[in-house]
């Protein structure tokens, strides 16, 4: 089906902040524990650290690579472009200069040009979803963007927040958690996955949907496509220049590993263990 | 051995006038990050700025090595230990392989392939062999063993017919040179090609031929004139399956078992003139140039192994604790992982520097050389090692170390021994202090 009046481009959000623990969940921060990193048998992973200052973990020298739900949400975009759905994929990241290496991941899975969003130093350690959801809805009005792809969340901070405060300042509709999108004239059918199982929604564009886990499986970017990668253009923005304060509205007072985990208990009969509930006050 | 023989010194010499006066270079610097690759290869043909050059690799280099690497850890390590047990050729990720460039690296475009420097090639082995190496070895025999000499040596009509449907990883190639007579002494191929009427008719076996049980097409080498010794060889394209070709029972090996190695028999095996690969007599300079340039696949196949080794061994000296603390605390497996990193990365920087000769156009053979002898002794040396950090662990097929030890063997054997690489780096050390 050719669409091509209508959509224009489908801009795509990468979050770089994520951690690749080369595929292994880290623990305590990143708790991952995707169908992705089921498969990866090589058990090498980085131990995520608390900084001594107990202010944030170290990103010192950990590699930092496209968060897997944002990977899904390039895939989804790049596939609307296959069956000539929408016109072009941006692909779009705010960081400092190393998520240039992120942007071109996406231009090698076949994103048109990138947009790189800089924001660097201490900025960056507090940038949250509110700012760059604010940086997100003011270059989608610049791009004049149709439809905005995000990943349902972030596997650093497990916010999932980003697409829906972007939704909320454009006041546009959004489809969340999509396991499946279509689109269906100039409405987006999007099939959420809920709690209660599977709910399916029409929305009108522009929209923004959040990316979930079984929406699609990432391709692997190409060799003659990291090629092409290289003279794709990526353009540099800074906040100021779209108008927008970055700074953060929060402040982290302390950030901990969780607690070690104790050995349990084991009882002999169900009034044990009621007995032991009220012992130590649970009941 | 045929060989490019102008004596180090010298090149060096020359190169320096060179780089003083060459404004072409510092150009090509400047414009366009598209034309950084061939100024990289220009820098590396300048001799003095090579080594700084290797302080990082391009960022095309390091998108694809980490695209390969992505893939290796994804698609190939979970299913390695099954297909090492069921000796099963990996169908299905050869098919992904050839639809991300990876099966033709170094085929230009026009052709169906990537259009990539052999340095690209080598990375893309070393990451798929530290996933699976026999994967690794289907990839290498394909581009360096089988492409290789067709793209260099092959008619425009040839290279359509017998590279573009082997660029996509529906087909694969393979290699014919080893015979049950000879292997190192690959000048006395007693397989033979007379001519009848406009075919060519070839007869002999041919020993130890990797992929040829999946493969669709072969190279194969066979005198042509007897009384000219070795230079009475020449190279003949076979298409497989094939009237007069047949194949022997699959090697039971001890390591890189999901690929096939076999005898390729050929009785009475006909096929048409325009089949002959070069010139009547140019086989034996066909074979020995392919397998200077394959020799490098091996080292990134050998180092991709070895990394594994070192991977698996580091982290089991983090978790395993012996006396009180993590194993990693001792000095003795301290020093025997810094070996065994060291070991490693020479080989990977001799590697990585060959590969950047041959990209450069410039001699490479003695580097080629002894990037193969120094990766495929580590690769040893370091399954080894990790098999004793990892103790009993080792021993056993729960942890991959077993396999990488058994796949690490053949490195030193195929594609060259490692007593032929240590006398072609001594023939070029003589000739460069010839009196």
């Amino acid at each position: 089906m050719h669409r091509s009046s209508e959509v224009k481009h489908v801009a795509s959000y990468l979050n770089t902040r994520g951690c690749e623990c080369f595929g292994q969940p880290c623990e305590s921060h990143c708790p991952v524990l995707t169908d992705r990193t089921i498969h990866v048998q090589l058990k090498t992973f980085i131990k995520i650290r608390v900084k001594p200052d107990r202010t944030g973990v170290v990103t010192d020298g950990v590699k930092h690579s496209m968060n897997p739900f944002c990977e899904i949400a390039v895939e989804e975009a790049i596939k609307l472009k296959e069956k000539k759905l929408v016109k072009e994929v941006v692909a779009v990241s705010c960081g400092p200069q190393q998520v240039q290496e992120t942007i071109r991941t996406a231009l090698a899975m076949g994103a048109d040009r990138g947009i790189h969003v800089e924001v660097s130093g201490k900025d960056y350690e507090t940038l949250g979803p509110l700012q760059v959801s604010k940086i997100f809805a003011a270059l989608a009005k610049k791009e004049q963007a149709d439809l905005i792809i995000l990943g349902k969340q972030a596997i650093d901070d497990d916010c999932n927040q980003t697409g829906q405060i972007t939704a909320a300042l454009l006041d546009w509709p959004q489809g969340t958690f999509a396991s499946e999108m279509t689109l269906e004239a100039d409405k987006l059918k999007v099939v959420r996955e809920v709690d209660g199982g599977l709910e399916t929604i029409k929305i009108n564009l522009p929209a923004v949907v959040t990316a979930d886990l079984r929406l699609n499986t990432p391709r692997y970017a190409t060799l003659p496509n990291i090629m092409k990668a290289k003279k794709k253009k990526i353009a540099n923005v800074k906040p100021a220049d779209l108008g927008v304060d970055v700074c953060s509205r929060l402040e982290v007072l302390k950030v901990d590993e969780p607690p070690q985990r104790q050995a349990g208990v084991k009882v002999e009969t169900v009034d044990d263990l009621v007995g032991k509930l009220k012992e130590a006050g649970r009941v | 051995c045929e060989g490019h023989a102008v004596p180090q010194a010298r090149l060096l010499q020359s190169d320096r006038r060179k780089t003083v006066n060459s404004p072409r270079c510092v150009y090509m610097l400047i414009s366009s990050s598209f034309l950084y690759l061939s100024a990289l290869g220009m820098a590396v043909g300048h001799g003095i700025r090579c080594l700084s050059q290797l302080a990082e690799l391009p960022e095309l280099h390091q998108m694809m090595r980490q695209t390969c690497r992505d893939y290796a850890q994804k698609e190939l390590a979970p299913i390695a230990a099954q297909l090492d047990k069921d000796h099963k050729f990996p169908a299905k990720q050869v098919q992904e392989l050839g639809a991300m460039g990876v099966m033709a690296v170094e085929v230009p475009e026009s052709l169906g392939g990537a259009g990539m420097d052999y340095l690209a090639y080598c990375l893309a082995v070393e990451e798929l062999s530290r996933g699976c190496a026999s994967t690794g070895v289907i990839v290498s025999v394909n581009n360096s063993l089988y492409l290789g000499p067709i793209l260099k040596f092959g008619t425009e009509e040839q290279k359509k017919q017998w590279i573009t449907p082997f660029t996509t990883g529906e087909k694969v190639g393979c290699f014919a040179l080893s015979e049950p007579g000879n292997g190192s002494d690959a000048g006395a191929a007693s397989t033979l090609a007379h001519q009848e009427g406009d075919e060519w008719v070839l007869n002999g076996t041919k020993a130890w031929i990797t992929n040829c049980w999946d493969a669709s097409a072969t190279v194969v080498f066979a005198t042509t004139d007897k009384s000219l010794k070795h230079k009475g060889i020449s190279a003949f394209l076979v298409p497989m399956p094939h009237p007069g070709l047949s194949l022997g029972k699959k090697e039971d090996k001890l390591g890189i078992r999901a690929s096939s190695t076999a005898n390729i028999i050929l009785e009475d095996c006909r096929i048409p003139l325009g089949n002959m690969l070069g010139d009547r007599g140019m086989g034996f300079k066909i074979a020995m140039q392919t397998l200077d340039s394959g020799r490098l696949g091996i080292a990134a196949q050998a180092l991709g192994i070895a990394q594994a080794a070192l991977d698996c061994a580091a982290d089991y000296a983090h978790k395993r604790t012996a006396f009180g603390a993590p194993i990693g605390k001792l000095q003795a497996i301290q020093f025997k992982l810094a070996d065994m990193a060291l070991a490693i990365e020479s080989a990977r920087l001799l590697t990585w520097r060959a590969a950047m000769l041959r990209d450069a156009k410039k001699p490479f053979t003695k580097e080629a050389a002894m990037a193969k002898l120094g990766a495929s002794e580590a690769a040893t040396f370091v399954s080894h090692q990790a098999i004793q950090v990892l103790g009993g662990m080792g021993y056993v097929t729960d942890m991959p170390a077993e396999r990488h030890y058994r796949d690490a063997r053949i490195t030193e054997i195929y594609e060259g021994t490692s007593e032929i690489q240590r006398l072609v780096i001594a023939n070029k050390i003589l000739k460069e202090y010839q009196q």
